[in-house]
C-alpha cells in the first residue's frame, strides 16, 4: 500500500494520526482561527503563519465516494473494487477528507457491501491498530466505520 | 499592429497553420520525431518557413525540449519560449501565449506543439516513487490512484447534486463517437457506439466506465500563430483568436477539488469571466465547440462553466441530439479525446481551425465561431475562434 509522502506543512497531521487523533490545521491568530485543509505555511483568510492542530471529535457524512476497478496498483488491485470516500466533517462541513469506509479499523477497503455507501451517510473516525508500537514513522491513515443509527 | 489601439488580443493574431501525425494506439517514432513533423506540417500548411519562427509555447509535460526541436527543424533566432503547466489545462494556453507574445511585438511566427506516447509509454499515475502534486499524501494512500478515480469522486456528487444520470454522459460519448465514425484520423473511425455498449462496458472507477474515458494515444499536433496582418497574405484561410483565457479559481485544488467552497464550480467559470468579457461574442453567438473530453463529465461541467446553460444544467442540456450536427451545440467534431485521439486537448484546436476553414470531417455549415477549450479541473485555458 502507498504511504503518504509527507511534506513539511503535512507532517503534523499524521504525526497527530499516528497517536490515533484526528487533527487540522487551523490559524492561531486571535480574531481568525479559520480551519484549514489541505495544510499550508499561512492563513488564506489573515495571512498570519501561526497555527495551531485542532482535534476533531472525528464525526462526519459522506460527501461523495467512488469504486475503483482495475487497472490499479498490485496492493489495491488485491482489494478492488473497493471504495473511497469523502467525508465533511461534522463541525466544520467545508473541511473533507479523504478515506476509506471500512468494517472495522484493521478491515480492508473492500470490507462494507458498497449498498451500504450513500452520500450523506454518518460516518465515525478509526485508526488501524497495526502497527502495534507506535515506532518511528508509523503510519495511520484515518479510516471511517458507519455510525449506528 | 498599425493604429490606436493599445496592446489588445482581440483579433490581433491568427492560427495560420496546423498539422498532425497519424493518431495510433502506438506509433513506432520517438515523441521527438514525431513532434518535428507535426511542426513541420504546421509551417507547410501555413507556408512558412521554419527558418521565420521565432517563438514557442508547449505543455511543461511536453518532453520534446525548445533546444532540441528548433535544432531539429532549423527554426532561426528564438525571441519568446513558453510552456504552460497543468497537462490539458494548458493547451489552448500555448496559442494565448503565442498571440500575446505576437501582439506585444515579443515576436512574429510563433508555433505551438504537443507530442505524446501515451499509448504505447508509461501510465503517469503507475509511478509510485514520484508524487509530485502536493495533495497527494491525502488521496493516493486511499487508493485514490489516478485522475479517473479523482474526476469520478466529483461527478457522482454532481450526479447526486443535480439528477445529472449517466445517460447524459453517454450522450457525450456519444456525439464524440459519432463525429470520430466521420473522420478517418480518428480512432475510433470504424468503431460506432451503442447506449447497450456503453450501458454494460466495465467500470474503470464508479460511476465512470470505460466509455466515459479518453483514449490513450501516440501522436503529435502543432500549429503556427502570426499576426492578423501577417495571415491575410498566408495560404490559408485565417483562423482568428477573438479571445483568449487562462484561469486558476482562488482555493483550487486541481482534480482533487474537494477542499473548498463550492467544488463543483472549476477553472472554467474563472477562465469563462474573462473569455468573455473581452470578445464582442456571448455564448449563443457560439456554432460548434471544442470541449476538453478526457472524462465525459467535464463536458456538463464546461458546459455550465462557459455559460451554455445554468448551474447544474449541464446534463439536461446534453438531451435531445444537442451535442450532434445540428444540435443546439454540435462539439468535438473530430472526435474529441474520447474517440479521435488524446493528445492533451491539441487536437481540439486544430479541430477548431479546421471548422473555421470549412473543411472539418464534420463541418457545421458556415460555421462562423467556434470555442476551444483546455481540461476543466485543473487549471485550464480558452480561445474563442473567429474566421
Ligand atoms: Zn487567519
Amino acid at each position: 500500500m502507498l504511504t503518504p509522502v509527507v511534506d513539511d506543512d503535512g507532517t503534523p497531521f499524521w504525526e497527530y494520526a499516528a497517536r490515533g487523533e484526528l487533527r487540522v490545521q487551523a490559524c492561531a491568530e486571535p480574531g481568525c482561527g479559520e480551519l484549514r485543509f489541505p495544510p499550508r505555511p499561512c492563513c488564506p483568510h489573515c495571512h498570519s503563519f501561526a497555527a495551531e492542530w485542532r482535534r476533531m471529535s472525528g464525526r462526519g457524512r459522506i460527501w461523495s465516494y467512488v469504486i475503483p476497478h482495475p487497472p490499479l496498483l498490485p496492493d489495491y488491485a488485491a482489494q478492488a473494487p473497493y471504495n473511497v470516500i469523502v467525508v465533511e466533517l461534522a463541525e466544520a462541513p467545508r473541511i473533507r477528507l479523504v478515506g476509506n469506509l471500512v468494517a472495522g479499523p484493521d478491515a480492508r477497503l473492500d470490507s462494507v457491501a458498497r449498498e451500504r455507501i450513500r452520500i450523506g451517510a454518518r460516518v465515525q473516525v478509526v485508526f488501524p491498530r497495526e502497527p502495534k508500537e507506535l515506532e518511528e514513522g508509523a503510519v495511520r491513515p484515518p479510516r471511517w466505520t458507519l455510525e449506528r443509527s | 499592429m498599425a493604429g490606436t489601439r493599445t496592446a489588445g488580443l482581440k483579433d490581433a493574431t491568427a492560427i495560420v497553420g496546423i498539422g498532425q501525425t497519424a493518431f495510433a494506439k502506438r506509433l513506432p517514432e520517438s515523441e521527438k520525431a514525431l513532434a518535428c513533423r507535426a511542426v513541420l506540417a504546421a509551417l507547410d500548411d501555413a507556408g512558412i518557413s521554419p527558418a521565420e519562427v521565432d517563438a514557442l509555447a508547449s505543455y511543461t509535460m511536453e518532453e520534446t525540449d525548445e533546444v532540441e526541436l528548433a535544432k531539429a527543424v532549423g527554426f532561426g533566432d528564438l525571441s519568446f519560449f513558453s510552456k504552460v503547466g497543468f497537462g490539458g489545462g494548458g493547451s489552448c494556453a500555448t496559442v494565448a501565449h503565442l498571440a500575446a507574445a505576437v501582439a506585444t511585438g515579443q515576436a512574429t511566427v510563433g508555433v505551438a506543439w504537443r507530442s505524446r506516447k501515451r499509448g504505447s509509454g508509461p501510465r503517469p499515475w503507475r509511478n509510485t516513487a514520484v508524487q509530485l502534486p502536493t495533495p497527494a499524501q491525502w488521496t493516493r494512500p486511499f487508493g485514490l490512484l489516478r485522475p479517473v478515480d479523482e474526476i469520478a469522486m466529483l461527478t457522482r456528487r454532481y450526479l447526486y447534486e443535480y439528477g445529472a444520470t449517466r445517460d447524459h454522459l453517454f450522450n457525450v460519448a456519444l456525439a464524440c463517437r459519432n463525429r470520430a465514425n466521420q473522420n478517418p484520423a480518428a480512432i475510433m473511425y470504424e468503431r460506432p457506439l451503442t447506449r447497450e455498449m456503453y450501458m454494460t462496458s466495465r467500470w474503470i472507477s464508479e460511476p465512470l466506465c470505460l466509455f466515459d474515458n479518453c483514449l490513450e494515444t501516440d501522436g503529435a499536433l502543432a500549429c503556427v500563430v502570426v499576426s492578423a496582418e501577417r495571415a491575410r497574405d498566408c495560404r490559408r484561410r485565417p483562423v482568428y483568436v477573438h479571445s483568449a483565457a487562462q484561469g486558476l479559481p482562488a482555493q483550487h485544488h486541481g482534480m482533487v477539488n474537494y477542499w473548498n467552497d463550492d467544488p463543483l464550480t472549476g477553472p472554467a467559470w474563472t477562465a469563462a469571466r474573462h473569455l468573455w468579457k473581452h470578445a464582442d461574442l456571448t455564448p449563443e453567438d457560439v456554432d460548434v465547440a471544442q470541449i476538453y473530453d478526457a472524462f465525459t463529465s467535464l463536458v456538463p461541467l464546461s458546459l455550465e462553466g462557459y455559460g451554455f446553460c445554468g448551474r447544474g444544467e449541464g446534463g439536461a442540456f446534453t438531451e435531445g441530439g444537442a451535442l450532434e450536427i445540428g444540435g443546439r451545440l454540435p462539439l468535438n467534431t473530430g472526435g474529441g479525446g474520447l474517440s479521435e485521439a488524446y493528445v492533451h486537448g491539441f487536437n481540439l484546436v486544430t479541430e477548431g481551425v479546421r471548422q473555421l476553414r470549412g473543411t472539418s470531417t464534420a463541418q457545421v455549415p458556415d460555421a462562423a465561431t467556434c470555442l476551444v477549450t483546455a481540461g476543466e479541473g485543473v487549471p485550464t485555458s480558452a480561445l474563442l475562434l473567429r474566421n
